[in-house]
């Protein structure tokens, strides 16, 4: 059991998080970049110090500003993955896997072993004198793991450990990754900044923003009720925020939408762009949330194209680019806009 | 990479910059006796020159390396309060004339000087020794190979000791197997540096050391001796000088691009 | 910008002086050795009283480097050695003729005021507790030195040999060392810090002073002027107020 809470002031970042991680879970940090979180994963390793707050891995106290404990990086239970992965570049991948072993006190032969039989487990056995920048990215990738495994670690952190490589290559690194990190039965710490390899990689998932944490939850969770404009945007629905009362929903800003959903008090509410409907003229009909505006914004993707509409209700739809057509839509043209009540969900804040 | 055209007033002035190193080269190299070249240097009096100035020019290196490298690291690693004011005390014999160094370096580890005098009551006399000659080479070139280590400590990628610290090495270990590897290019040319410079000591050295030959007697010290006397000695020894450190700097030039 | 500013204002600065100054001053350019430097200093001095329109350039240095810069070229008017084989070297390049013995130098051993080792003549020389330097045996200082030990018999073992005669009083004057053979000349130029220990005749080696109008001089007139006036009897006296003895 990790407990970590961390406040950190460096710069323009002020960093103050609370986190536990249940033993053997595997947690993805997701954030913008600038959120804070490769600055907690160095806090964690202990190589920024904490202006306040106090980490725990299991018995062990890390830090505790209060009692003026910081245990040095070196006598941490840890590994870590960084960004770039940071081989060290005068030594071949084996001696980087032996390094940690080495420093930890092994004779040279044994780390040599151990490094050996990590380097065959992550499929490198032919790479062993190879020198860091001989390998590919995945292979350095998996050198790096290699590294940061050896020397049994009880928390294992990987800070953007598919950044570096190409957009080629990562599906098939982040499968192997994948499943290394199942067959580790540590904590597992993963930093990134991409909601695809979060939501690959990690049981839960926790979003920091501006150096907060502003939601965490299983990614299903997270992707059904967004709780910030960056995680909507992640997900790619619309997101509002409002006060709730029996369906009726009163938007921060003066509009008002209709829900079915029963909730009441300061709630989110999240619409699909697909739910969102375009018309020339005013609809006529069941739908409950029309309003007019402007299209500010035609976004082509493929066969979908997502239609930027400003007014006193910014939305984003999703259409065809037949409906495009059919609409004569332009941009800064006007048009009316209509969401089924079923379409929209609303949940507590 | 492709070729520019320079602008022609900049070619024109770099050429006469160019002339301006190669002419007086070119000089010495028309006035070499190179006929009798090797009788020239085989005399016992270059022999022992040359054989000194290794010795000295090299053991200063060697000092330098041992006391330059962990000065570099402080500068580089450690702010503390007159850190600017302390690294221009130590890199002033840079730029202080030679002579004015061996008359300090006296006035600190002479029989009279503030700590020599502590030194001749323990029978230890600097001036006037091969260790002095060795001190003085050191003196005035061990600031170049700390300029340098320190702007490498500075350039380099410093993540590389905080992934060597969570894997579990502490502080000197990350020192010895990780900081100094990666420097290692710029340790090699300061020291490179350093030797060409201690090799060509010459001011200090005839303040502090004095002139015997075989002892404190280095090459350029014979080289100005030998000048008025037996020019023929003096070019052939100044051209082997050239030679030598012509040949360190240019492959010390690659070797230094050709980092990992 | 700021570099052609500078670059004028090198033009300006040697231009200058040529424009402003009257045409009549004439500058006599002499090379001396080392040991020279104060005599010829106040003899210049004395003799511009007398000839306004001369104005003295000295470049005080080893006489043996002196003559390697006069042979190369230096643009001398008059040579004036503190020995007769560097004299020899500019009179065999063909760039100076008849010189005139001016003026000679007797040895004293230079021992830091006080004397604390007690050095009596030059057989303490090679007492194993004394530190001695002398110049390089390529200098005329050090060769006389040599002579003299030879002379008196005695096998000294210097822990230096300095470039030049100043060198040598400077390491005794400092305390490096315990003595050093120089001029008398030296010893009283330095009295405040060293005192002299007098070699007697029998071992003393004389050295004798040289001087040349050089090939070239811009005017040979008034550089022989100059060498008139250090053998006159007012010029003698200038010189033997700085320990120099009769030619």
């Amino acid at each position: 059991m990790l407990r970590a809470q961390i406040a950190v002031r460096l710069g323009t970042l002020d960093l103050d998080v609370a986190i536990d991680v249940a033993a053997g879970e595997i947690v993805a940090v997701l954030g913008p970049n600038g959120a804070g979180k490769t600055t907690f994963l160095r806090a964690l390793s202990g190589l920024v110090p904490l202006d306040a707050g106090r980490v725990t891995l299991d018995e062990v106290v890390f830090d505790d500003v209060s009692t003026g404990i910081h245990l040095a990086p070196e006598r941490r239970p840890i590994g870590v993955v960084f960004q770039d992965y940071l081989l060290f570049p005068h030594l071949s991948a084996l001696e980087n896997v032996a390094f940690g072993l080495r420093a930890r006190g092994a004779s040279t032969k044994n780390a040599r072993a151990a490094a050996e039989s990590w380097l065959d487990r992550l499929d490198l056995g032919p790479y062993k004198e190879a020198r860091p920048r001989a390998l590919s990215g995945g292979q350095a990738q998996r050198v790096a793991l290699a590294r940061a495994l050896a020397t049994e670690p009880r928390l294992l952190l990987l800070d953007e450990p598919l950044a570096a490589l190409d957009a080629s290559a990562r599906g098939a690194v982040r499968r192997d990754l994948r499943r290394h990190l199942a067959s580790f039965d540590g904590i597992r710490i993963v930093i990134t900044h991409d909601p695809l390899e979060a939501v690959a990689l990690a049981d839960r998932l926790v979003i920091l923003e501006s150096g907060r944490v502003v939601q965490t939850g299983s990614p299903a969770e997270v992707t059904r009720r967004p709780r910030s404009r960056y995680v909507a945007d992640l997900v790619g629905v619309n997101l509002f925020r409002g006060i709730a009362t029996a369906g009726h929903v009163a938007l921060r800003g003066g509009a008002a939408i209709q829900s079915a959903d029963g909730v009441d008090g300061e709630v989110f509410a999240t619409v699909h762009p697909r739910a969102v409907a375009l018309h020339r003229a005013r609809p006529e009909g069941s739908p409950r949330n029309v309003w007019r505006g402007h299209a500010s914004a035609l976004d082509f993707q493929g066969d979908r194209v997502r239609v930027g509409i400003e007014g006193e209700m910014p939305i984003v739809a999703e259409v065809t680019p037949a409906a495009v057509r059919e609409l004569d839509l332009a941009e800064g043209g006007e048009v009316w806009v209509s969401v089924k009540a079923t379409e929209i969900s609303v949940y507590p804040a | 990479m492709s070729s520019e055209r320079p602008p022609a007033l900049l070619a024109a002035l770099a050429i006469v910059g160019v002339a301006f190193f190669i002419l007086p080269l070119a000089g010495l190299l028309a006035r070499a006796p190179w006929q009798s070249a090797l009788g020239e240097l085989t005399t016992p009096e270059a022999l022992t020159a040359l054989r000194l100035s290794f010795v000295i020019s090299l053991a200063a290196t060697a000092l330098a390396l041992l006391l330059g490298v962990p000065l570099a690291w402080i500068y580089a690693r450690v702010p503390f309060r007159g850190r600017d004011l302390i690294r221009a005390l130590t890199t002033l014999p840079m730029i202080l004339p030679p002579v004015v160094g061996g008359v300090a370096l006296l006035f600190a580890f002479g029989r009279r000087g503030l700590f020599g005098q502590a030194l001749d009551a323990i029978g230890i006399r600097l001036p006037f020794t091969t260790f002095g000659a060795i001190l003085a080479a050191t003196f005035v070139a061990m600031p170049l190979l700390v300029l340098t280590v320190e702007a490498g400590l500075r350039s380099m990628d410093r993540r590389y000791e905080d992934a060597a610290r969570t894997l579990g090495a502490g502080r000197w270990i990350v020192f010895r197997r990780v900081t100094l590897p990666l420097i290692a290019p710029s340790v090699f040319a300061g020291a490179v540096l350093c030797w060409a410079r201690a090799l060509g000591e010459f001011g200090a050295t005839i303040t502090f050391a004095g002139n015997l030959p075989g002892t404190t007697q280095t090459l350029p010290l014979a080289v100005y001796i030998a000048l008025e006397t037996r020019p023929e000695v003096a070019i052939m020894l100044s051209v082997v000088l050239l030679a030598v450190s012509l040949a360190i700097l240019v492959a010390m030039r690659d070797r230094y691009l050709r980092a990992f | 910008m700021r570099g052609v500013l500078a670059i004028a204002l090198l033009l300006t600065a040697c231009v200058s002086p040529s424009r402003t100054e009257t045409p009549q001053i004439t500058d006599v350019t002499v090379f001396a050795g080392s040991s020279l430097t104060d005599a010829f200093a106040r003899a210049g001095d004395d003799f511009t009283k007398t000839n306004t329109r001369v104005r003295f350039i000295f470049n005080f240095g080893s006489s043996s480097t002196l003559a390697t810069q006069i042979t190369n070229g230096a643009p001398a008017d008059v040579f004036a050695s503190a020995d007769e084989a560097n004299m020899q070297k500019v009179l065999d390049a063909g760039l100076a003729k008849s010189p005139r013995t001016f003026a000679s130098n007797e040895l004293q051993i230079a021992v830091p005021t006080g004397n604390p080792k007690r050095i009596a003549g030059l057989a303490d020389l090679a007492r194993p507790d004394i530190v001695l330097v002398l110049a390089a045996p390529t200098v005329p200082a050090g060769k006389y030195a040599l002579e003299a030990l030879a002379k008196a018999g005695v096998t000294a073992r210097p822990v230096s040999q300095e470039v030049d005669v100043r060198a040598v009083l400077n390491k005794v004057s400092l305390g490096e060392a315990d003595a050093g053979i120089v001029y008398v000349t030296d010893v009283r130029s330095a009295a405040a810090r060293v005192a002299g220990v007098a070699i007697p005749d029998q071992q003393q080696v004389v050295a004798r002073y040289p001087i040349a109008v050089v090939k070239g001089a811009k005017d040979p007139q008034l550089a022989g002027q100059f060498i008139d006036y250090l053998t006159s009897p007012e010029g003698q006296k200038i010189l033997a107020g700085f320990g120099f003895s009769r030619p």
